[in-house]
């Protein structure tokens, strides 16, 4: 395996759902590339398309009234119309999952034991005893005290940090190359939520898996991310390293996002950023820049649709001219504390 | 607290809340939930007081003793100097005025067959004798202070987006221009982008109709935009309390301290020190711990903390912390 190949590369990615109402378009030609060992934080609020992005790069999406378009290569392998039986070598044993809920990925009539067993001998020919002293293994390497007894309860008799470490677990059980998340600690507590993010971080340098970590709270992708996709209505708004677009995030949209959060530091702002309106309907998606609408600095050239574009890893969908950004930043921020 | 301060709207003094688990008819069998211990507090006219905790602290149940939504099983619960403690549905309609909740899922607390007009009339048809025409200006006048429409009147709550429902939900605290709202995790069903408009429209309200907000979330930093006293929960008891700036960058009680470092900040230049990561999970409150509750998971725990339970004792200027060995200021 050549290390120096992305791991995953994804290729003007479009799913849109046919509808009583037309063609809705939940992905509109997302690309991005994901390095070996590398975790990429997606952010973006409801309805832009983050899950659906998720869903469709595992070929999980099988509504008869979706069209998924485009191409997602994983080292090489076109994944995008390949067959059930070769994505299931693959999905579980190279790429695997975890969702926001550990409840719905677990059932609850198995124990935790049982259902790590399952899926290392779904993947591996290897002996029931073998693939269960593997589960304690793993329980353990995701901090699950007494991982012994552990491995013998049901999903119910554990807490939520505590299921979610098992599917944590389960994710890990065939050492996945690239481990997908769903907003894993949006259903945890902050204490929780913490540990988690600490065990993700770690897992990347003992598993050497990279990680892609879809969630809505950018202070998630500053604590794990090494580098951030911002997006907006079915669109990649911006792309850039986590210091990059944290410290000079180029798009108003990526703007009002920061402003719309308290900080924990300083002076507390009189009133917050915001930003005025909400995210389009899918199925009335504006002409040109879909955060036009909303968008404070809109001019006549919003009424296309800008492409990614920028200078070094750092590239933002917008017309605005580059030099003048982090100024028209400033303004905006200027604008609520006076 | 040492200066003289205004008669508190609101005070507590050892409020408890028990639930009964089960329904077993041998004694033996059923079990308690302390979801609220002994909580004494006094929420003071204009402030915001916030409530922080992580799941299943007892910060809602508390919000509901407070309006009395829910029966208070011991101490003594006082709005505006009155004991309201065991005051009757009767004896607390015209009080219903003066106080008001605002829900975390707007959708669930609208009834989905009726339209929003109605909905928002029914404080009126309650507790003022209003002609139809006057209702409905008076419903109109509301929608456009939470910055809806009048004509948004005559829609369903479906037809809303989460943010304009939670609107609405606002909207129908406000009507009898209540002195009190309790809110009970306003904006933490929302986007980001649509938090920090509700947290706008309440801080614009507040100012408006000298408003006192208690406002529980588990979100800290919207606590600390939005509040100037907060009080942290830990299974049913408050462990700390005091001025927001004071207990958000000096906490006292190592459980705020953890709880304050877990919170993840988008910033890649102001990190916070060290994250202090707490061992283990939350203990069962059907069995809560001997002593502090928190010892379990306490970094400074001695044998005092097994057996004694500390109580809220003042650290600092109206900062309080209940903890036999706070942290250094």
């Amino acid at each position: 395996m050549p290390t120096d190949a992305p791991l995953l590369v994804v290729e003007n990615l479009c799913v849109s759902f046919r509808t009583e109402g037309g063609v809705v378009p939940a992905v509109s030609g997302v690309s991005f590339s994901v390095e070996q060992r590398e975790i990429v934080g997606v952010v973006g609020e409801s309805g832009s398309g983050k899950s659906q992005t998720l869903l469709a790069i595992l070929g999980l999406i099988n509504s008869p009234n979706a069209v998924v378009t485009g191409s997602v290569r994983f080292l090489g392998k076109e994944l995008l119309g390949l067959k059930r039986r070769a994505l299931d070598a693959i999905r579980g044993r190279q790429i695997a999952m975890i969702f926001q809920d550990p409840m719905t990925a677990l059932t609850p009539v198995h124990t935790i034991g049982d259902q790590i067993v399952e899926q290392i001998r779904a993947h591996e020919s290897v002996s029931r005893s073998a693939a269960r002293k593997r589960s304690v293994e793993l329980l353990d390497a995701v901090g699950l005290p007494s991982p012994e007894s552990a491995v013998d309860r049901y999903p119910h008799q554990l807490s939520g940090g505590m299921r979610q470490r098992a599917v944590i677990a389960m994710a890990l059980s065939c050492n996945p190359a690239l481990l997908i998340a769903d907003e894993p600690t949006t259903a945890l507590d902050v204490t929780v939520q913490a540990q988690i993010l600490e065990l993700i971080g770690r897992l990347r340098d003992a598993f050497g898996s990279a990680v892609i970590l879809v969630t809505h709270d950018l202070g998630v992708v500053a604590e794990v991310a090494d580098r951030v996709l911002v997006m907006y209505a079915g669109r990649v708004v911006e792309e850039g390293g986590k210091g990059q677009l944290l410290r000079e995030p180029l798009h108003p949209y990526a703007w009002g996002l920061f402003g719309s959060i308290p900080p924990m530091h300083g002076p507390r702002p009189a009133r917050l950023t915001a930003i005025p309106g909400s995210p389009p309907k899918l199925s009335q998606m504006p002409h040109g820049c879909a955060f036009g609408p909303r968008c404070t600095f809109r001019h006549e050239a919003c009424a296309a649709q800008p492409s990614l574009g920028g200078t070094g890893g750092h590239r933002s969908a917008c017309f605005l001219p580059q030099d003048s950004r982090q100024d028209l930043r400033r303004t905006l921020a200027g604008r609520v504390e006076a | 607290m040492t200066e003289p301060r205004p008669q508190p709207l609101v005070r507590t003094s050892d409020l408890s809340k028990r639930y009964r688990v089960g329904r077993s008819p041998f004694p033996a069998q059923r079990r308690i939930v302390h979801a609220v211990e002994q909580v004494s507090l006094d929420i003071f006219p204009g402030e915001t007081l916030g409530i922080v905790g992580e799941s299943g602290c007892g910060k809602s149940t508390l919000g509901r003793c407070l309006v009395r939504l829910t029966e208070i099983t011991s101490g003594v619960l006082e709005f505006e100097g009155r004991d309201i403690t065991n005051a009757s549905q009767r004896q607390l309609r015209p009080l219903r005025r003066q106080m008001q909740m605002v829900f975390q899922d707007p959708a669930a607390s609208l009834n989905p067959r009726r339209r929003v007009g109605d909905l928002l009339a029914d404080p009126f048809r309650v507790h003022e004798k209003l002609s139809r025409s006057e209702m409905m200006d008076r419903v109109e006048d509301l929608l456009v202070r939470v910055e809806l429409l009048p004509e948004h009147a005559q829609r369903f709550p479906h037809e809303f987006s989460g943010g304009q429902r939670q609107r609405i939900g606002i909207a129908r605290a406000l009507a009898l221009k209540p002195r009190l709202i309790v809110a009970d995790e306003p904006v933490s069903a929302l986007d980001v982008s649509i938090q920090a408009q509700i947290i706008n429209l309440l801080c614009d309200l507040r100012d408006e109709f000298s408003l006192t907000y208690v406002f529980i979330a588990h979100d800290l930093s919207v606590v600390r935009q939005f509040s100037s006293r907060v009080a942290v929960m830990y299974m049913g008891s408050i462990v700390e309390t005091g001025p927001v700036d004071a207990v958000f960058s000096a906490p006292r009680h190592h459980y705020t301290a953890a709880l304050r470092s877990a919170v993840p900040v988008p910033d890649v230049d102001n990190r916070p020190g060290q994250r202090i990561v707490l061992k283990g999970d939350l203990p069962s409150p059907l069995d809560p711990p001997s002593g502090c509750r928190f010892h379990t998971r306490c970094v400074a725990a001695t044998s005092v903390c097994r057996h004694e339970r500390p109580v809220l004792s003042l650290v600092d200027k109206a900062h309080f912390v209940a903890c036999h060995h706070p942290r250094g200021g």
